[in-house]
């Protein structure tokens, strides 16, 4: 007895004199506060339990969002990297649970966003095995993240996880998936402190800005009789909208922008000349191939921006600017490309440009604006139908919320809507998958742009396809008390793809003709408050009383059902052949 | 000279960190496009712990430009190269496995491998194996010489290649271990020179 007594004191004095004895699973929660990731969205399973078992003890510095499914729990860290502007943290188990990931790592890695998914993994000597819920996630993820690493020994995990975080934020940002063996979380081993990273020699995130690229935009720009600017989320990824309105302020050039630059520059900007692309605005489309120098910020011109690649913008002068040496020349051959952090050149080239009144040229857009007004958008903000319009319910929206809300949005119709009509006075208050255009994707992501924004309004716009592809997150938002604004826009079709069979399919409505549910019942039974509105008259009221409502509330509109949205460029057409009709 | 959009032989030269995964991450920036890889190699460098790949690929300045960009971009590749032929001195090696008999028998054997600078580097009582080592068109002739003969096993390498421009990688590597690379290092030879590709 005396002898048992004794070895027990002896271990706990051990204990107490080498307090930097941590458990790989405690590295991990270490290097995520010492990060400043304050909310981790994650699903446990066997796998990673060690790491579950870690948190239990660091509830008090750690919040962690219990999702309902692991594909809920990475939309969901995109919208909080969105708007936070920080790296979202996901927590997944081995198997099922990691390649539940994969669409939101797809995700992320085409719209830029700064993710660290860390998973649990078999014991490293079942590897290659086929060890239950054993799955090859490294190898799986690679074409889908930036930058992706296996643990098989805890020693690795202080020096990982700050290259992970490093990775996941600087130069372009994107996802890193960290796959750690249940062994090296369980390890114990003497942790030395944590080292954030800052350099890794075999990566360069910026380059040194070369003034020659600099001077050559700068006379081009000068020289410029129509210069036009397009943008994208470069310049939100940057930080740089402050240097971005100096930029157009000083020489007076329109700017246009892609759906994921929404929002960084003020909707109501007498500069913002609205939006690029298939379902953008008339004037920014059709200018983009009349304009002499054309000024791309942050975008990467992608097909849904461009239309026909062999008629964009041939006549014009192209400048460049990206973090991404490889998107220079990629898609458009650039005459100048700037390859620099935007809150970098930006600066350089606002210095060299003269001061310039191009209310001539802006007066071309307001004609293209108007001309769109009249055909399009009066009849979609005001209807004269009796029908309800996606666009009449943005913009009630925006009336009430006086373009202060972050609006996230799904894929489909009513997304474009959405992006074309919501109003914004700040930065990072769009929240949309735009490259890879996921279904399901708002309302998880709501859930994290509300924990990466907390004192915003957040209202997710989502279609009647969208919300029932990730519906279980109502449970999410049940337990967490989350405060998101839900609103369904219910056509009681896949609207989208309805209305390309309509144009180009002679209307044969293959499969879009999808049944919903009770929402509000639906929302009912997880607890959350809701209504529907089917008749214009009490529209304005529903919108008010939801956003007015204390905590999460679902509204669902029903909406015409064949409406399209205008203008629309075709598939393979040039930007210059936008239909209003 | 050639236009950018006509295919022909590159080699694409990769100094890279020694990581497992690596060569996937690479390959699939080629079988996303589905572009064969003609052939691959790995191996050390002149630098310690800095791996070097040889790919060559038949494809147009175009497309390999923008593949090379892709593979810089990846974290643990330093820098990517890719040269036509005449900018490069390359070789590959060959194996031919012969019956004894054939050889001791036919002397006509012997000279064929005399004419193509052949060597043994097995003699056994029932086989022996040559090496040459050469391009293409020069291992492939004597496979074809080799075969009335009754050649039983050819096994060719991958290409490895020399740049005649490059004066190695020692000096860059230094620029990027440190944390503020020089200009000259930090310059993006595509953007800068997009016709002289090598900047070494």
């Amino acid at each position: 007895m005396e002898t048992i007594i004794a070895k027990t004191t002896e271990q706990k004095v051990d204990a107490k004199i080498s307090p930097t004895t941590l458990t790989g699973s405690q590295a991990v929660l270490e290097a995520c506060i010492a990060e400043g990731a304050d909310t981790i969205f994650g699903y446990p399973g066997g796998a990673i339990m060690p790491i579950y078992d870690a948190l239990y003890d660091y509830n008090d510095k750690l919040k962690h969002i219990l999702v309902r499914h692991e594909q809920g729990g990475i939309h969901a860290g995109q919208g909080y990297a969105r708007t936070s502007g920080k790296a979202g943290v996901v927590f997944a188990t081995s198997g099922p649970g990691a390649t539940n990931l994969v669409t939101g790592l797809a995700d992320a890695m085409i719209d830029s966003t700064p993710l660290v998914c860390i998973t649990g993994q078999v014991f490293a000597h079942l590897l290659g095995t086929d060890a239950f819920q054993e799955t090859d996630i490294i190898n799986i993820t690679m074409p889908v993240t930036k930058w992706n690493y296996q643990v098989t020994d805890a020693t690795e995990i202080p020096g990982i996880l700050a290259k992970a975080f490093y990775l996941a934020r600087s130069g372009r940002p994107g996802p890193v998936i960290i796959d750690i063996t249940k062994n090296a979380q369980i390890q114990s081993f003497d942790y030395e402190g944590y080292t954030p990273c800052n350099h890794i020699r075999s990566y360069r995130p910026k380059p040194v800005i070369r003034k020659s690229f600099i001077d050559e935009a700068v006379a081009l720009i000068n020289n410029a009789k129509k210069p036009l600017v397009i943008f994208g989320q470069g310049v939100i990824l940057g930080k740089a909208e402050k240097e971005f309105k100096n930029f157009i302020e000083k020489s007076g050039m329109p700017a246009a922008w892609t759906i994921l630059g929404l929002s960084a520059l003020a909707t109501d900007h007498p500069q913002n000349v609205g939006m690029l692309g298939m379902h953008g605005n008339y004037g920014p489309n059709v200018l983009t191939n009349e304009c002499d120098v054309l000024i791309a910020v942050g975008m990467r011109f992608d097909d849904r921006v461009t239309g026909r690649l062999d008629k964009y913008a041939k006549q014009a002068k192209v400048i460049h600017l990206d973090i991404d040496p490889s998107e220079i020349d990629k898609n458009v051959k650039a005459h100048v490309g700037v390859w620099g952090d935007c809150k970098e050149t930006l600066p350089l080239l606002t210095l060299g440009i003269q001061e310039k009144d191009r209310s001539e040229w802006l007066k071309v857009f307001a004609d293209y604006t108007q001309q769109e007004y009249d055909q399009c958008i009066k009849e979609e903000l005001n209807p004269s139908t009796e029908e309800m319009t996606m666009g009449e319910v943005i913009r009630i929206v925006n009336e009430t919320t006086k373009g202060n809300a972050v609006v996230v949005t799904d894929v489909g119709q009513h997304q474009m809507v959405a992006c074309r009509y919501a109003k914004f006075n700040e930065t990072r208050s769009n929240v949309t998958s735009g490259g890879l255009g996921t279904m399901g994707f708002a309302l998880p992501a709501a859930i994290g742009a509300k924990f990466g924004a907390l004192d915003r309004t957040v209202i997710a716009v989502i279609g009647d396809g969208g919300i029932q592809m990730t519906i279980q997150e109502l449970g999410t938002i049940m337990q967490t008390g989350v405060d998101v604004k839900i609103m369904i826009l219910n056509n009681q079709f896949l609207g989208m793809v309805r209305q390309w069979q309509q144009l180009f399919n002679d209307k044969r409505y293959s499969f879009v003709d999808i049944q919903s549910p009770d929402y509000v019942m639906v929302a009912k039974a997880y607890g959350i408050e809701g209504s529907k509105v089917e008749h214009r008259k009490n529209l304005q009221t529903a919108i008010q009383t939801m956003l007015a409502h204390k905590g999460s509330y679902l509204l669902e509109v029903m909406v015409g059902k064949e409406n399209n949205v205008f203008p629309m460029v075709p598939q393979g057409c040039s930007v210059s052949e936008i239909r209003l009709k | 000279m050639e236009t950018n959009t006509e295919k022909q032989e590159y080699t694409i030269t990769v100094y890279t960190e020694n990581q497992v995964g690596l060569l996937n991450r690479i390959a699939i920036i080629f079988s996303r496009r589905k572009i064969n890889i003609g052939s691959l190699n790995t191996s050390p460098s002149e630098i310690d712990g800095i791996h070097r790949f040889t790919i060559v690929v038949m494809e147009s300045r175009d497309v390999v430009t923008k593949i090379v960009r892709q593979i810089e971009k990846q974290v643990e590749v330093l820098k990517a190269y890719f040269n036509t032929n005449d900018e490069i001195v390359w070789q590959e090696l060959a194996l031919y496995k012969v019956l004894s008999e054939e050889i001791t028998e036919k002397v006509k054997v012997e000279r064929l491998l005399r004419e193509y600078g052949a060597r043994a580097v097995a003699i056994r009582k029932d086989f022996i194996v040559f090496e040459t080592t050469g391009h293409r068109e020069e291992t492939n002739k004597l496979m074809k010489a080799l075969e009335p003969f009754g050649l039983v096993e050819f096994v060719r390498s991958a290409r490895v290649a020399i740049i005649k421009e490059s004066s190695g990688f020692h000096e860059k590597l230094k620029d990027f271990e440190q944390k503020q690379p020089s200009e000259e290092v930090i310059e993006n030879e595509y953007l800068g020179k997009r016709e002289a590709v090598f900047t070494m």
